[in-house]
């Protein structure tokens, strides 16, 4: 189709400022999180962070690489049965049974990103649709999984052999500080030098690859942390919920995650958080309603797409940021 | 005689079975080929499309009265002013933006329109009668055939074979060719593009609702009949090569066939073999078997 | 004098009212009814599950008595981490006491171990896996309604008796499907059947025409259907298409409601054969409640699972009532101390291991014409007693059982 396409995120130059700004936001999350389990359901909230953290990861790979992956699921499903599967069957101790499930996770990014790489655009989104199928009907089959029921009765166990999990507090402050932890990574990788170049090779590749920067290596590496992350999300979901279910690695899930993101703003260090935030409350509080969940989230995508495209926080940033758009 | 532990003649009883279901695949991949092929657009509310269409052969059944033979021309009209509609409202803001914006439209589409259809009318499904000259069949010797099936094949082939001719050999499909590739020429020529690409978009929804109806007598009506189908229809185009008509029909039938045959060996794998073969060709040749790369 | 007679009396009273009341939690008891809303089961659950409840909390009475009861309801969307987080919310902040239905067996069972873990009540009635009454079994669970053992037996059982000796299993290649697969094998081969053969289907396959074909040259006289929901809908639906009944082998439904009898239609399920524990029209207080729901429904009938929430709700005040408390742990044991009877089960008992005993009834759809109105789908071809219809108490497996 014709000529002028204009890329799925747009940034602006960077500014201190906006770095500024940034670090007043994080400083201000980590206290309404600190704060927040008073007020709020402690699960709820923990449920948000993983989410948050897994549409982070996401967005490390759309919003600043550049790649739309339709199968992320596979990242955050797989990480939450191998990290079950050691806590129950294994009996690891929480921590080395989340490093496990993060590590296959990884791993799983490593073959699937050899395998998607060498693909742009709409055929990428299809192979990793692709390859998320086979491993959803993998683990629809598997025994260890035990299908429909999911691995069940996950222990939380104690945390370095000293703090037992199964104490609400214990849990959420675990939960908090693997979240803001990653968060910071992420952040820390968004701005570096690795970051700018992924920056640079998906708003013009071929001037990138001219520079002397291998594209591909790039991409990769890009799409193995994505996939970190993710798992890292998901093992965390595991021993929090004391559960691993098909849920996890079903293409509607890869479809939630692509949401979150773009609801909350392509490219933008905060967006996946809040768009995670909403998406994660409207099932909770919507859920006496039905199928209208499935409703409302597909009026989002459509009214994201036509009218919303930077998300509530890159519409805010452009908004209040006036020279500034979405970060960088 | 066996191959491979299986008898010839439950063999070919199973290769017939699977160019059925590939026919049935062809038919369906085909409206999504053409949405994608001429117009960048990846129609992810296919799959709630091929729903209305069965839905909408079923309300003429019971509301109207109206059968089986009126409704594979009544239904794909229907559905497909409503995916004018769509294409009109919101499918043409997005050309100038990333192809990937289009899928997350139809793709939150998809959601709506099942949501509202499952809050409806249940998830159980609506009975539809097989169609009285259609039902029953034949004994081939090595299996019974009914006769539904065997008009899914020939309708199939009719409508494909027909859509093909129609967008590679005559004038009106050159026209649209040449639209895609250069919309601002071909409008210079007066040709009205932006009418032509909504037509289109209308006519490949129209073809997703008349595989529905054609689905109505054999799989149940229900509001997710699509959702699974569709993920299964994409590999289907992108192997055949997402801009290639032909593609998708020889893709369709193969799959069939190749699927039919995994059902007999290793059963297990038959709902897998598709996406194994999808990112087999996705790696090697990633415009597809047929397609030419853009 | 009779002033005082009086004051003396309301102080009593009011020592009596608040005393029940103070041994029931916050004051009220809190019922919530987590069921299928959006997608499979929403038809055979889902919203008449809820009626069913209220219904139940009507028809006990206990309101009346000073018994405070509060009802509410979510969907779990057939996914067990959302059912799990619903039910720990439900029982942390929202001060549920007790928690009804859940179809799905995966979300069941994780609502089992977090009603454990919480000491509150569940009272299962969507879910099939016998799991539930076995392996994991808790001192603060019910099944009500069916398990995945009655229905292979049930089932099975008859159907070999009545000459169906060879089969060939259709089934869902997922746990579900595999345990019903083999819970009817075992039935099968021990009543003196043979299984000549199965064939495992991914699940919410649409096009069952190729399995078919293969059950078809097997020649078995029964086609075993180990699925459910749109998987047996479809499966029957083009066995139709395949001339297999007209062809001389009859079809096994292994878990099939009313709601799928309805959604095939007469034409497609008559002659079909399989097992359940309610039927709408079987006597006068079943047709009773039957028109008193379905119009509150949308017209659907009630299936055994909107039943069991509503007898499993009538006995759960019943034993609250007794025990003018509402601690889960102490509820479930008092319902099971209690002998149950209920307008749509009959009378029955509930076991140590949670298992609710009552009879089955293999059911056959009648053919189009022998139908008289909407839902009027079934003939009851036997009653399965209620002793026999269940898995017997030792072979479970279940910790419960000295």
């Amino acid at each position: 189709m014709a000529a002028t396409t204009q890329n799925i995120s747009a940034t602006a130059p960077n500014a201190s400022a906006e770095a500024r700004r940034q670090r007043i936001g994080f400083v201000v999350m980590a206290a309404i999180l600190l704060v927040a389990p008073f007020i709020v359901y402690p699960v709820f909230l923990m449920k948000v962070m993983c989410f948050a953290l897994f549409a982070c990861a996401f967005n490390l790979l759309i919003g600043f690489g550049g790649l739309l992956s339709f199968g992320h699921a596979m990242f955050l499903g797989t990480a939450g049965y191998i990290c079950a599967h050691a806590a129950k069957e294994w009996g690891f101790p929480p921590e080395l049974a989340i490093v496990t499930g993060t590590a296959a996770s990884a791993a799983l990014g490593l073959i699937t990103g050899l395998l998607a790489i060498r693909r742009q655009g709409i055929y990428f989104a299809m192979i990793t649709l692709a390859l998320a199928q086979m491993l959803f009907f993998f683990y629809l089959q598997a025994p260890f999984t035990h299908g429909e029921d999911g691995i069940q009765s996950v222990p939380r166990g104690k945390l370095f052999g000293v703090i037992d999990l199964t104490s609400v507090w214990a849990m959420y402050f675990t939960v908090l500080v693997i979240f803001l932890g990653a968060f910071l990574a992420i952040y820390r990788i968004i701005h570096s030098p690795f970051g700018q170049v992924l920056k640079a090779i998906r708003e013009n590749e071929p001037r990138a690859v001219s520079l002397g920067y291998s594209a591909d290596r790039y991409k990769l590496l890009a799409f193995i942390l994505s996939a970190t992350f993710s798992g890292l999300a998901g093992a965390t979901k595991a021993i929090v919920f004391q559960l691993a279910s098909l849920t996890d690695v079903h293409w509607s899930m890869s479809g939630e995650v692509v949401l979150m993101t773009l609801l909350g703003g392509l490219g933008t260090v905060f967006g996946p958080v809040i768009g995670a935030l909403i998406i994660v409350a409207m099932e909770n509080y919507l859920s006496p309603f039905g199928a209208w969940v499935t409703i409302a989230q597909g009026a989002i995508f459509v009214a994201c797409v036509l009218t919303f495209r930077r998300g509530i926080v890159g519409e805010l940033a452009a908004r209040f940021g006036s020279e500034h758009k979405s970060s960088s | 005689m066996e191959i491979f532990g299986v008898p010839t003649q439950a063999l070919f009883g199973q290769l017939l079975i699977g160019l059925i279901n590939g026919s049935f695949y062809a038919l369906l991949s085909l409206g999504l080929a053409v949405i994608f092929g001429l117009l960048n657009i990846i129609n992810f509310t296919h799959g709630a499309q091929y729903m209305m269409g069965a839905f909408c052969a079923y309300f003429l059944m019971t509301k109207l009265g109206v059968g089986y033979w009126w409704a594979l021309a009544i239904a794909p009209v229907v559905v497909g002013a409503i995916g004018v509609i769509i294409e009109r409202l919101m499918l043409k803001q997005l050309y100038e933006l990333d192809h990937l914006y289009g899928l997350l439209l139809t793709f939150g589409l998809a959601l709506i329109i099942q949501g509202l259809f499952r809050n409806e009318f249940g998830s159980s499904g609506l009975p539809y009668a097989m169609p009285a000259e259609l039902g029953g069949g034949r004994n081939l010797g090595f299996m019974f055939l009914p006769n539904y099936r065997a008009w899914v094949i020939i309708a199939s082939l009719v409508v494909c074979l027909g859509t093909w001719f129609v967008i590679e050999k005559t004038k009106l499909g050159s026209y649209l060719r040449a639209a895609t590739e250069n919309p601002a020429l071909v409008q210079a020529f007066g040709i009205n593009v932006p009418r032509m690409i909504t037509l289109t978009y209308g006519f490949g929804v129209g073809l997703a609702a008349l595989a529905g109806v054609m689905a109505a007598p054999i799989y149940q009506v229900a509001p997710q009949m699509g959702a699974d189908l569709i993920i299964v229809v994409f590999a289907v185009v992108v192997i055949g090569g997402m801009g290639s008509i032909m593609g998708s029909i020889i893709t369709g039938f193969g799959l069939g066939l190749i699927e039919g045959l995994t059902k007999v060996f290793y059963p297990e794998a038959s709902n897998t073999v598709i996406f194994i073969i999808m990112a087999i060709v996705l790696l090697f040749r990633p415009a597809g078997l047929f397609g030419t790369p853009k | 004098m009779l002033l005082k007679k009086t004051a003396a009396a309301a102080a009593v009273a009011a020592l009596v009212a608040t005393g029940a009341q103070a041994q029931v939690s916050d004051g009220v008891v809190k019922i919530g009814v987590l069921t299928d809303m959006s997608s499979l089961y929403s038809d055979l659950a889902g919203a008449g599950s809820v009626l069913a409840a209220r219904m139940a909390i009507e028809d006990s009475g206990v309101q009346k008595r000073g018994l405070k009861v509060e009802l509410i309801s979510a969907d779990h969307q057939n996914k067990p981490d959302v059912g799990s987080g619903i039910a720990r919310q439900w029982y942390d902040v929202d001060k549920v006491d007790a928690i009804f239905d859940t179809p799905n067996s995966g979300v069941a069972l994780a609502v089992s171990q977090v009603t454990r873990d919480k000491g509150k009540a569940f009272i299962v009635s969507g879910a099939a896996s016998a799991d539930l009454t076995g392996k994991a079994c808790s001192p603060n669970t019910i099944h009500w309604t069916y398990d995945t053992w009655m229905l292979a037996n049930g089932t099975g059982n008859a159907i070999v008796k009545t000459g169906g000796d060879t089969w060939f299993f259709l089934t869902a290649d997922y746990a579900f499907g595999h345990a019903l697969e083999r819970d009817t094998e075992a039935v099968v081969l021990k009543t003196g059947g043979k299984v000549l053969g199965k064939v495992r289907v991914p699940l919410n396959t649409q096009d069952f025409s190729s399995f078919l074909l293969q059950a078809q040259s097997s020649k078995a006289k029964i086609i075993g259907l180990a699925n459910a929901g749109g998987d047996t809908t479809n499966s029957i639906k083009q066995a139709a298409e395949f001339g297999i009944v007209k062809g001389g082998q009859n079809l096994a439904g292994l878990l099939v409601f009313l709601t799928d009898v309805h959604a095939l239609g007469l034409n497609t399920a008559q002659g079909l054969i399989f097992t359940e524990t309610f039927y709408w029209d079987r006597d006068e207080a079943s047709r009773a409640f039957a028109k008193r729901f379905a119009p509150q429904d949308k017209g659907i009938h009630p299936t055994m699972i909107h039943a069991g929430v509503y007898a499993g709700v009538l006995h759960y005040l019943k034993a609250v009532e007794a025990l003018k408390g509402d601690d889960g742990t102490k509820v479930i044991a008092k319902m099971k101390e209690l002998p149950t009877d209920d307008p749509l089960f009959g009378k029955g008992t509930i076991r140590v291991d949670g298992r609710k005993i009552h009879p089955a009834y293999l059911v056959e759809v009648k053919k189009p014409s022998e139908s008289k109105a909407p839902w009027d789908y079934y003939k009851i071809r036997a009653t399965i007693p209620a002793d026999q219809a269940f898995r017997p108490l030792a072979d479970g497996g279940c910790p419960l059982v000295k």
